[in-house]
């Protein structure tokens, strides 16, 4: 977090505006109003509010608005210096019992937990007593007082980075101890311990003012809030005029330190707080018409013109139109950031929050997904498996009401027959036992039966479409091909339509009937999965993506795609993979490609299929291809 | 799960720089104790790859923390050039762990957030004082290694892709001149094109210079492009250890065969 890109929150600003103003009053306040705060009045004792004294008079005469004002610099003095000695002692301290051995640390660490569940006030109050009281001795005992929820906060800061991966290596290098805190620890705490700083400054000022309050902080002649607030409080039944400027100006100065805390927290963690009003779209927007080719109009799925965007405008996926027949198995491959889960998650109307899909048509059999949508169809018509097997259950149910779930809330169906459902739905989805899995939580079974009672949960409700997004991404080789059939067999027996969402080309290339390559947000390619296993793929990307990945039957050399996919903001208005394609022309960088359908099945959407190329410029996929066919 | 036998064919072991001689490790006590590593015995010539597959819970990724001394293991003897590892003394252990160098699996984990390249880098050439002005030089002819242009040196992790990261951890590994190094998962966080280019680096280096490395990877194909040899683990044993086209061509235990064979391919 660099001061550039801090997010300026109103409390944030607020809170500095004040903070600013008090530190203003600090420096001036003592010249301006320092003849005004001592001139004694014999006349005037224990004046009301008035014209002339807006916040009274005190017993000797003096005017309670003016020593208010010029008592800030000391105030703000002891406050700084009292979160000066906390933090750095605090920090140090823990810092210290971070680096030091096992048992020191262990030692360090109680100590720390009995400092703190120790009341910071008492603490200090014993030490104001034992070293009779003034300015300096209470700003040294809050100080210390608050040394332990400094140190608790670097011990536990610390323990979270030492656990990350560049502290280890460091370790590994043999960097020594006071180096590792210095440069790879306290730089990548700062943030957390900026926020304790600023809360710190509020409850210092509170608890200075406290000892003051009760006669155990400044001593005359000497005088702050605290100590001003404490000699009008005797008569505040009599005159409460004097008490109304020292209390104002703790509240503020208080208020300042919160707000910039509040503001920093806010800074550091975006999502925390000041997010606005849930932007959730129920409708989706007419887009402009679809370029190139459209669904055709038989299909069950039938997306045109799909972009999805951001609230600013950036379209993280652009013009995307495909369509799955029903029992069709179609995969989706591209790298991160491609949009393919978003496109399938518009598909299944599961955006996150904020982002906004628009489509010419949308729609799943004869319902359209882009207005409002009745809830039951949508559960039961499209089930989802997700990429993280065990983050999908909810780990504190077991597996059978969760598994039970839709078809009770939805299907109009009893517990026990529901029961007996999931049960079948289990078998067919070859989990072992699974009538005792029903009675089970979610991690007493191992990843690859998780996902494949996922599977067997998404299939329950006997939908049209199954979305797999990433669905073998978390599970071993093995495994992997087990699940990748287990998909395929339910589309068999079931004629359930699967999208198959992949950044392995060789996953949706084991089920599907045909693949569709997305880059940068734009669907560049679609294949039979024939022409892809030839080797056939046509757009350069899709080669490129095929040059580039290793093949366990051979050992080809790799060919690294040069260069990053755009970022989405960045995407140039011509084909997206121009400035990494080794065929891309001038024309290429002007106009974005349309999918063009081809003869030989399928289509892309890149200019060069229409020129004449000799062999030698075009990339090495084919080649290989063409010499691979013994090896399999 | 087979008994792992002697295989025939385990690649000649001509001066081992990193030997494993029956390795046990084991976690927790009592009843709870389990026993990842089960005698684990490996040799690692110089100059020579050996990619190590298996999959989640084979224990490949505990013998890498067992090599580099971030694990203790409870029998058996890691060496290097002859010194035992694991018996080492604390004060030779610092000098002895530089002497491997392992390069993470997460690039965007592995390098400090607030250190830039070239300052990660000059602290892995000293790890006392190492300020970039004192190595300027060496920092970005290690760059230069890894493909990197030289004003990469000054530029913080937040300004590099996945790719970049990782070459700039293999740089920082390169910079140590350590006699093994190895590479735990390094592309498994990367998408297919960034992982070809740090796969390219790796072969790169290969070609450049006597490198010996232990490459761990679940990826199959992965291994097979960068390794003169490979041992298959599986339940904290090795169940294969031959020449890497030994192994691909003709694998020998069944277990290799059955992961061979689940290896989902492009082209059927």
């Amino acid at each position: 977090m660099t001061l550039k890109n801090l997010r300026w929150t109103p409390s944030l600003v607020i809170g500095t505006v004040l903070m600013a103003a008090l530190l203003v009053l600090a420096v001036i306040g003592p010249m301006v109003w320092g003849d005004a705060a001592d001139r004694l009045n014999p006349q005037a004792t224990h004046q009301s509010a008035s014209a002339e004294h807006l916040s009274g008079t005190d017993a000797l005469g003096r005017d309670v608005l003016a020593r208010t004002l010029a008592a800030t610099r000391l105030t703000l003095l002891m406050a700084f210096g009292a979160t000066a000695i906390a933090a750095v002692g605090g920090i140090l301290f823990g810092a210290a019992v971070w680096v030091s051995g096992p048992r020191v640390r262990e030692l360090g660490l109680r100590l720390i937990d009995v400092l703190v569940s120790y009341p910071a006030v008492i603490f200090a109050l014993t030490v104001t007593a034992v070293l009779s009281p003034s300015a300096t001795t209470c700003v040294v005992a809050i100080g210390l007082a608050s040394c332990p929820a400094f140190a608790r906060l670097t011990t536990n800061l610390a323990a979270g980075i030492a656990n990350r991966d560049f502290v280890s290596t460091a370790r590994l290098l043999g960097v020594a101890p006071g180096r590792m805190l210095r440069r790879h620890i306290l730089p990548n705490i700062a943030e957390p311990l900026l926020v304790l700083v600023s809360v710190a400054f509020t409850v210092s000022l509170k608890a200075l003012s406290g000892l003051s309050v009760l006669g155990m902080g400044t001593q005359p002649p000497k005088y702050d809030w605290g100590s001003l607030l404490g000699k009008s409080l005797p008569d505040i039944y009599v005159n409460a005029a004097p008490v109304v400027a020292p209390s104002i100006a703790i509240i503020v100065a208080g208020l300042a330190g919160g707000l910039i805390g509040d503001g920093l927290a806010a800074a550091v963690h975006p999502d925390a707080r000041g997010r606005g009003g849930k932007a959730r779209i129920k409708a989706v927007l007419a887009a402009t018409e679809p370029a190139g080719r459209t669904a055709p109009d038989d299909a069950l799925v039938a997306v045109d013109g799909l972009s999805v965007s951001l609230p600013d405008g950036t379209r993280l996926v652009e013009d995307v139109s495909l369509h799955l027949r029903a029992g069709e198995v179609v995969g989706v491959v591209g790298e991160s950031g491609s949009g393919k889960s978003l496109t399938a998650m518009a598909v299944a109307k599961l955006l996150p929050e904020g982002l906004r899909p628009d489509a010419a048509r949308l729609r799943l059999g004869d319902l359209d997904l882009r207005g409002e949508v009745d809830p039951k169809r949508l559960a039961t018509e499209i089930g989802i498996v997700y990429q993280d097997p065990s983050a999908s259950f909810n780990p504190t149910l077991k597996l059978g009401s969760q598994l039970t779930e839709t078809l009770r809330v939805h299907g109009d169906t009893g517990r026990a027959e529901a029961s007996a459902q999931a049960v079948e739905q289990l078998r067919l989805a070859h989990v072992t036992l699974p009538e005792q899995r029903m009675k089970q939580h979610p991690h007493e079974l191992s990843g690859g039966m998780r996902q494949r009672a996922m599977i067997a949960s998404a299939l329950l409700t006997k939908p049209r479409l199954l979305i797999a997004d990433e669905p073998t991404t978390a599970l071993d080789v093995t495994v992997q091909a087990e699940v990748l059939k287990l998909l395929r067999e339910a589309n068999e027996r079931d004629g359930t339509a699967v999208l198959l969402i992949s950044h392995d080309i060789g996953v949706v290339t084991q089920i599907c009937d045909r693949v569709l390559v997305m880059y940068s947000g734009r669907l560049v390619e679609e294949l039979p999965v024939e022409r892809l296993r030839a080797g056939e793929a046509r757009h350069p990307y899709t080669r490129a993506l095929l040059a580039a990945t290793p093949e366990v039957d051979e050992d080809k050399p790799l060919a690294p795609i040069p260069g990053r996919p755009p970022q989405p903001a960045d995407r140039p208005a011509g084909c997206a993979f121009a400035p990494r394609c080794e065929l891309a022309r001038a024309e290429c960088e002007e106009h974005r490609p349309v999918l063009q359908p081809m003869e030989s099945g399928g289509a892309a959407a890149c200019f060069a299929l229409d020129w004449d190329l000799t062999p030698e410029s075009v990339p090495a996929a084919a080649d290989s291809a063409a010499s691979e066919g013994s090896t399999a | 799960m087979t008994v792992p036998s002697p295989p025939e064919d385990t690649p000649a072991a001509a001066a081992p720089v990193l030997e494993l001689d029956a390795l046990d490790v084991a976690f927790g006590f009592g009843p709870r104790r389990r026993q990842v590593l089960h005698g684990v015995s490996l040799s690692l010539a110089e100059g020579r790859t050996l990619g190590l597959v298996g999959e989640s819970g084979s224990g490949k990724s505990t013998l890498a923390k067992a090599v580099v001394g971030l694990v203790r293991p409870s029998g058996g003897r890691v060496l290097l050039d002859g010194d035992d590892l694991a018996g080492a003394r604390r004060d030779r252990l610092a000098t002895l762990r530089r002497r491997v160098q392992l390069i993470p699996q997460d690039p965007y984990a592995s390098l400090n957030p607030r250190m830039t390249a070239g300052e990660a880098i000059a602290e892995a050439i000293d790890p006392r004082r190492g300020k970039l002005y004192a190595h300027r030089d060496e920092v970005e002819t290690l760059l230069g290694k890894v493909a990197m242009d030289p004003d990469a040196a000054d530029r913080y992790p937040n300004a590099f892709s996945g790719g970049q990261r990782q070459r700039i951890a293999i740089a920082r590994a390169l910079a140590v001149r350590p006699e093994v190094i190895i590479a735990d998962e390094v592309t498994s966080a990367l998408d297919c094109s960034v992982q070809a280019e740090v796969l390219g680096v790796l072969r790169d280096l290969r070609a450049a210079g006597p490198l010996t490395m232990l490459f761990i990877s679940h990826d199959l194909a992965v291994v097979r492009h960068v390794s003169d040899e490979v041992a298959v683990m599986s339940e904290g044993r090795i169940v294969e250890h031959r020449e890497r086209d030994a192994l691909f061509t003709a694998p020998q235990n069944a277990y290799t065969k059955t992961l061979l064979a689940s290896v989902p391919r492009v082209r059927a």
